[in-house]
């Protein structure tokens, strides 16, 4: 099941209130929309209430529908229509592979047998620990296969390197970022084919 | 081949300073303030001149969108709304863009809004960059700091704000009027058109919605002049344009090249050629997923611009070229795309919302040969009945990639159906072998 | 006004007409399903597509394309057939197709429109969609598998009803209308969402599988739970109420029904008085109507008339009031009323208790004072005109009364008299709001009227109308809204005072004193029965309720289902319901039954039917006579100066579910008092 579902035997918070570091930032991030257009700031607020508390509740919806006087039921449907919303609990990893049409060439299928070995469960699953999904394309195309993992991308995988990340990842280690090939961003591999000059 | 100072995004790769001090030592924020007083009729038709269409990829002529907004200021404010939801399978050039030159951006913000009178401009990027907007925001504080935007931007005289909107995963918000509901906290439904944007847009004021790449462009094009980047590329096919090539070739990458560069040395010239050589092409989808697939024997000669590639029943799309070797199973590959259009679809209309689901399960059952013959026929009539039927473009985007499938490759797919190959082939050389 | 050609016909509309709206006008209809003339375009559905050039070379939703000069349009060129068939198809493929046991079958937009656009076959063999069955609350049912998400209830709920509780959740084919919290819409017109639904998702829960419509008599009719005097349609089928809907009347109900109106009907089948009965023993015993007769005409025979009051609730028609206002008069009593509630209104002046402009006129209006009323509950179709009025912008709303969610933006000044009588002096803000105005607005409920310092706010609404420029040439905003069905026509029927005659309060009194010592109860059910003393009482009406009770006579009447009868509602508008089944047992027509009585009493009335019966009404008052226009008189002075007491203003309907016998009657009523009186909203494990 998809993080983006809510869990009925998922207790609801009693209640929720942003911490108040998080209420400043809600308070910069409503001023940028002009006044009488608060509900413009329905996604980030949603976003910070679920940083906070790891995953989107309703107690917690409804508190950013309060909060910018919008109804409930405008805040549902976006937290219900933009999948990056976690309607659940998700496991301590969250691990989002894509496997869209150019991750899955170059073998994204690889990545989610890397994952598969490591954590023991079949990806698409979630629990405590850990949750394996798939996402749609994560716009990293030219550094396929791409995991995002904690607002970060890891690009470039092969089987092995997969399991080393989640080897790390599942051990506390640090990560590093980006091409897990050591490749500089998007650029062609082994050095550039124009601004070779300036490179 | 393109040379290296004819490119506008020269720190695409990040091997340089991307923020303020390497921006202007690149030539970004560089008579700005001149261009800006050279008013805004000069603007527009400079951008007008240099022939430039749209970089998010129906390729609309930007110098026209913009002179569709009210020449004066009503009772209702203008807005510029940059969207850099990139999300169309296979492109990630904006992305480098945000990360590695975020000033060329936001100076395009400044002139592109001054232009068309906006004082107020949200960059709307999808949430999963992250990073991205990190860069994009710290590029903007040093903007501001400097006093290159905000009150009195580059002692204009013209105040500018410039703010990020960030995504929360909905390729759909990609498509300008589901981008403007989500700014103003909706869902991501496309509207209807008209009223088009530039007479109702953002909170029901006139708005334009440009590309990443077509804002950041316009600094560029105002430096080198407009005939610069009308003398590159072909007639209506002008200037540079970012390619992202990805999948089976031998170093996928980024890069800036210039219009119209024939697709067989765009892929051998840098992304290290078509892994096992360019006989072990299967084919191509040139412009992002939303476009047809070409088989290699149109790959060999066509050109990478809007007009040619339309020639050949594509599109340049967003110049994402996605290649498939002889080892790639197309059904497959379709199948996945076709799962993410439903994926995508926003729900609002029927044939979408019904279809694009209805045309994946077939794919589904194609890809593992459970079909019957006669059903590519009822694909295709169904691909028919979504294309053109829709609000907004995703139902033709679903559409196409299916269509472009049976065009080419039907004998392939009647073949899978009739048993007649029964190797099921992956995406991968070294994958296992697929279910 | 821009021309262009649709189907070979050229047109000419207005400009901002869209391309269906253009079709339909010359009689060319389009399909469509999302589609809806009061609610916003959504523009989702695609049925509407058509042939359009100059163009694009593909079909364009022709319920959003706003009409241009030039254009041709063709409605059923190949290309939009083709279309449409597409369209439908891709409707049907997760559809149920469960017709046999849905209650839209036979009513059901797209049954109709697969009967044109559908194939015989589906070319679909992938597996269906299910949906979870959603909870909306006790008045409306849901089969979340039939719908075709056109939106049009979420647009309804958001926009008509103002209660922005239903959404569309998740995205693509997961797309779901919900409240999303499984909680009961809390709107008193969510009827009209069954309505609304152009399938067999939201049906009618209180007429779940007990019909199909092409067994039903259709009866036009009109609704009297309000005095809004909704226009309705009653189905039948033979001796029962199966359903009520609205019928469209633009400048009344526009095309809505209030929940009462549509979901109390099944108080029409209990607690009926279907025989008479007579007080023997201190218990009411079965009788014959001669028995009952003769019990009256004992009590009456030589009586005097100043002994004698008659009293008429707020259910009753006008035939029946001027019949037992005359028997009475021949009886020598005067007392008669009509005003249970004791409201404050002057019957001698017309515009002192009329909805002077209108309910139409609410469009006009650009600014509104409403005192002592909760329009929501008091008359829900009007309160969603006014808030139409209020999403239209340049309409300020104001309230003196006790807070209430009224579904639109209002300030609330105040629930006190002080508030009120600063705006009538002019000294308030709101009092330069209104004289601003070109159209201003004042609506009067009954909370303001039946205080016992009803005659004194009368008289200050009536100077506050005329200093501050309410009433005007060419425009009276001077609006009493009254709750009673009945009110208009008795006070029209006269079915008051006369001369030396006991007003309600002075009936009571007298009744409590001994002085008035029989009473003659034609429906009325809202008065404090206690204090009618030792009193001999009849009750003539449909329902065993309060009056009935305390009854040493009971008179089985008919509901208004049942009889041909006449309506006032708050306007001033004469409507007529018709007898859509007959009353039960040996109840009967309430016209004929005082006739009959009125001959026992050996004061035989000249009326021998109902024609007759209404040319006395139209003697009494022009309002009744088809004929005639009611003469406009000129703008008076009314009401008793005085002193305002400190208390609040506040609505006289504290549930709005049992407003009288037949709600009080209704099961549905009952649970919709459960669930919204006592906000046990919540969808519970027994009744999912």
């Amino acid at each position: 099941m998809s993080s983006h579902a809510p869990d009925p035997n998922v207790p609801e918070p009693a209640s929720f209130a942003f911490t108040e570091a998080n209420m400043a930032e809600a308070t910069k991030i409503i001023a940028k929309y002009p006044q009488g257009r608060q509900r413009s700031a329905v996604m980030p607020l949603l976003d910070i209430a679920q940083r906070q508390e790891g995953w989107l509740s309703r107690t917690a919806m409804d508190y950013v529908a309060d909060l910018l006087s919008v109804p409930p039921i405008r805040v549902y449907e976006v937290a219900t229509f933009y999948t990056m919303y976690r309607l659940r609990p998700t496991g301590k990893h969250h691990i989002e592979l894509c496997t869209n049409i150019a991750c899955w060439l170059r073998g994204s299928d690889d990545v989610k047998r890397a994952a598969e070995d490591v954590f023991g469960v079949p990806f698409g699953s979630s629990n405590d620990d850990v949750t394996l999904e798939e996402v749609e394309c994560a716009g990293a195309c030219v550094n396929a296969p791409v995991v995002a993992y904690k607002d970060d991308y890891y690009e470039d995988l092969t089987y092995d390197t997969a399991k080393a990340l989640f080897e790390a990842m599942k051990d506390g280690k640090p990560l590093t970022p980006g091409s897990q090939i050591g490749r500089q961003t998007s650029c062609p591999e082994g050095g550039p084919t124009t601004l070779k000059e300036t490179a | 081949m393109l040379q290296d100072r004819d490119r506008i995004f020269t720190n695409l790769y990040g091997f340089h300073d991307p923020f303020l001090k390497g921006a202007q030592a690149r030539g970004d924020w560089d008579r700005t303030k001149e261009f800006l007083g050279n008013g805004q009729e000069w603007i527009i038709e400079q951008v007008k001149e240099s022939g430039m269409r749209g970089r998010g990829g129906a390729g609309f002529p930007t110098g026209m969108k913009w002179s569709f907004m009210p020449k004066e200021v009503g009772e209702r404010p203008h807005y510029l709304v940059v969207n850099a939801d990139e999300g169309e399978p296979g492109t990630c050039k904006d992305r480098d863009i945000m990360r590695h030159d975020p000033h060329k951006l936001v100076e395009g913000c400044l002139i592109a809004s001054y232009s068309m009178r906006a004082h107020t401009c949200y960059i709307y990027i999808r949430g999963e960059f992250y990073r991205e907007a990190e860069a994009l925001q710290r590029a903007i504080d040093e903007a501001y700091d400097a006093g290159l935007i905000g009150k009195n931007a580059c002692g204009s005289g013209f105040d500018f704000d410039l703010y990020i909107h960030r995504g929360m995963g909905a390729y759909i918000c990609g498509e300008e009027t589901a981008l403007i509901n989500s700014i103003e906290g909706k869902k991501g439904q496309p509207r209807l058109k008209p009223p088009f944007p530039a007479g109702v847009g953002v909170y029901g004021c006139p708005t334009t919605v440009n590309n990443v790449e077509s804002i950041a462009a316009v600094p560029t094009i105002l430096r080198r002049g407009a005939s610069w980047f009308a003398d590159l590329g072909r007639p209506k096919n002008s200037g540079t344009k970012l390619f992202c090539i990805s999948g089976h070739v031998n170093k996928p990458c980024n890069v800036e090249e210039e219009m119209g560069i024939p697709l067989r040395e765009l892929i051998e010239k840098h992304a290290g050629g078509v892994r096992g050589g360019w006989d072990n092409l299967l084919a191509i989808i040139p412009g992002g997923s939303s476009v047809p697939m070409l088989p290699k024997s149109i790959c060999d000669t066509v050109l990478m611009d809007f007009d040619s590639l339309r020639e050949v029943q594509s599109g340049l799309g967003t110049a994402a070229v996605i290649v498939m070797d002889k080892s790639t199973d197309l059904v497959r590959a379709i199948t996945r795309l076709a799962k993410f259009y439903t994926h995508e679809s926003c729900g609002q209309c029927t044939p979408c919302r019904e279809g694009t689901g209805w045309m994946w399960r077939v794919m589904e059952r194609m890809s593992q040969g459970k079909a019957s013959v006669e059903e590519i026929d009822m694909l295709f009539d169904v691909s028919k009945q979504i294309e053109g039927h829709t609000i907004c473009a995703l139902g033709d985007a679903a559409a196409w990639p299916i269509q472009g499938l049976i065009r080419h490759f039907r004998p392939e797919m009647e073949a899978r159906l009739l048993g007649a190959t029964s190797a099921t082939q992956s995406g991968t050389t070294h994958s296992r072998a697929a279910e | 006004m821009p021309k262009l050609t649709i189907d070979g016909i050229e047109v000419e509309v207005p400009a901002g007409s869209t391309v269906l709206q253009a079709a339909e006008s010359i009689g060319i209809e389009i399909p469509r399903f999302c589609y809806h003339e009061r609610l916003s375009i959504a523009g989702n559905c695609r049925m509407c597509l058509v042939e359009v050039s100059p163009g694009p070379p593909k079909p364009a939703a022709s319920c959003a394309l706003p009409v241009a000069e030039g254009m041709i349009v063709k409605t059923d060129s190949p290309m939009a057939v083709k279309a449409r068939k597409g369209v439908m198809e891709f409707l049907l493929i997760n559809h149920p197709l469960d017709c046999p046991i849905c209650d839209q079958g036979g009513e059901c937009d797209l049954q109709d429109q697969a009967l044109a656009f559908g194939y015989d076959r589906s070319r679909y063999n992938e597996p269906k969609r299910a949906v979870e069955e959603k909870y909306m609350g006790p008045l409306v049912s849901t089969e979340m598998t039939r719908c075709i998400h056109c939106t049009r209830c979420i647009r309804f709920a958001t926009e008509v009803a103002g209660v922005p509780e239903l959404g569309a959740v998740g995205r693509g084919e997961h797309m779901e209308v919900t409240t999303y919290v499984e909680r009961a819409i809390d709107s008193e017109l969510s009827g009209n969402l069954v309505d609304l639904c152009p399938v067999g998702a939201l049906t009618n829960k209180a007429y779940a599988y007990i019909a199909r419509p092409w067994e039903l008599k259709k009866t036009e009719s009109i609704d009297v739970f309000d005095a809004v005097g909704t226009n309705i349609r009653v189905d039948s089928r033979g001796g029962e109420v199966m359903r009520v809907l609205p019928r469209i009347n633009e400048d009344v109900n526009e095309e809505w029904l209030a929940d009462k109106g549509r979901y109390a009907i099944d108080g029409l089948k209990r607690q009926r008085l279907d025989r008479p009965y007579v007080r023997k023993d201190g218990r009411l015993q079965p009788a014959t109507w001669a028995e009952a007769f003769g019990a009256i005409a004992e009590r009456v025979k030589g009586a005097s008339g100043s002994s004698l009051a008659a009293i008429a609730g707020d259910m009753a028609d006008a035939e029946s009031m001027v019949l037992l206002r005359d028997l009475m008069t021949s009886l020598g009593s005067r007392s008669l009323d009509c005003r249970q509630d004791g409201a404050a209104l002057d019957p001698t002046q017309r515009e002192s208790y009329l909805f002077n402009s209108g309910i139409a006129g609410i469009d006009q209006a650009d600014a509104l004072l409403i005192v002592g009323s909760n329009p929501r509950w008091e008359a829900p179709v009007i309160n969603a005109r006014i808030r139409k009025r209020t999403l239209r912008g340049g309409f300020k709303v104001a309230m003196i009364g006790e807070p209430r969610d009224l579904t639109y933006k209002h300030e609330n000044l105040g629930a006190g008299a002080d508030v009120l009588r600063q705006v009538a002096a002019g000294k308030h803000p709101f009092a330069d709001v209104l004289k601003a105005a070109e159209r201003p607005m004042i609506i009067l409920g009954m909370g303001a009227l039946t205080r016992p310092d009803g005659a004194a706010v009368l008289a200050l609404a009536n100077t506050l109308a005329t200093d501050l420029g309410v009433v005007k040439d060419g425009w009276n905003g001077f609006n009493v809204l009254h709750t009673a069905a009945a009110r208009v026509g008795g006070l029209e029927a006269g079915f008051v005072p006369g001369p030396n005659g006991r007003n309600i309060a002075s009936i009571l009194q007298g009744c409590e004193s001994g002085a008035v010592d029989f009473v003659y109860l034609l429906g009325a059910d809202e008065i404090p029965m206690a204090r009618l003393g030792k009193a001999f009482v009849v009750y003539q009406g449909s329902h065993g309720d309060a009056g009935a009770m305390r009854a040493d006579v009971v008179l089985p009447g008919a509901a208004y289902t049942e009889k041909d009868a006449t309506y006032v509602n708050t306007e001033g508008r004469c409507q007529r319901t018709h007898r859509a089944v007959f009353p039960p047992g040996d109840a009967r027509e309430d016209w004929a039954i005082l006739r009959a009585l009125s001959e026992v009493l050996g004061h035989k009335l000249p009326q021998d039917s109902l024609a007759q019966v209404r040319d006395r009404l139209a003697s009494v008052s022009a309002v009744f006579d088809d004929d005639t226009a009611v003469p406009a008189s000129a703008w008076g002075t009314f009401g008793e100066p005085g002193d305002l007491a400190d208390a609040p203003f506040e609505s006289v309907i504290t549930n709005y579910y049992m407003t009288d016998p037949i709600s009080r009657a209704s099961r549905t009523m009952a649970e919709c008092t459960e669930v919204y009186g006592k906000g046990n909203q919540q969808r519970t494990g027994t009744n999912g």
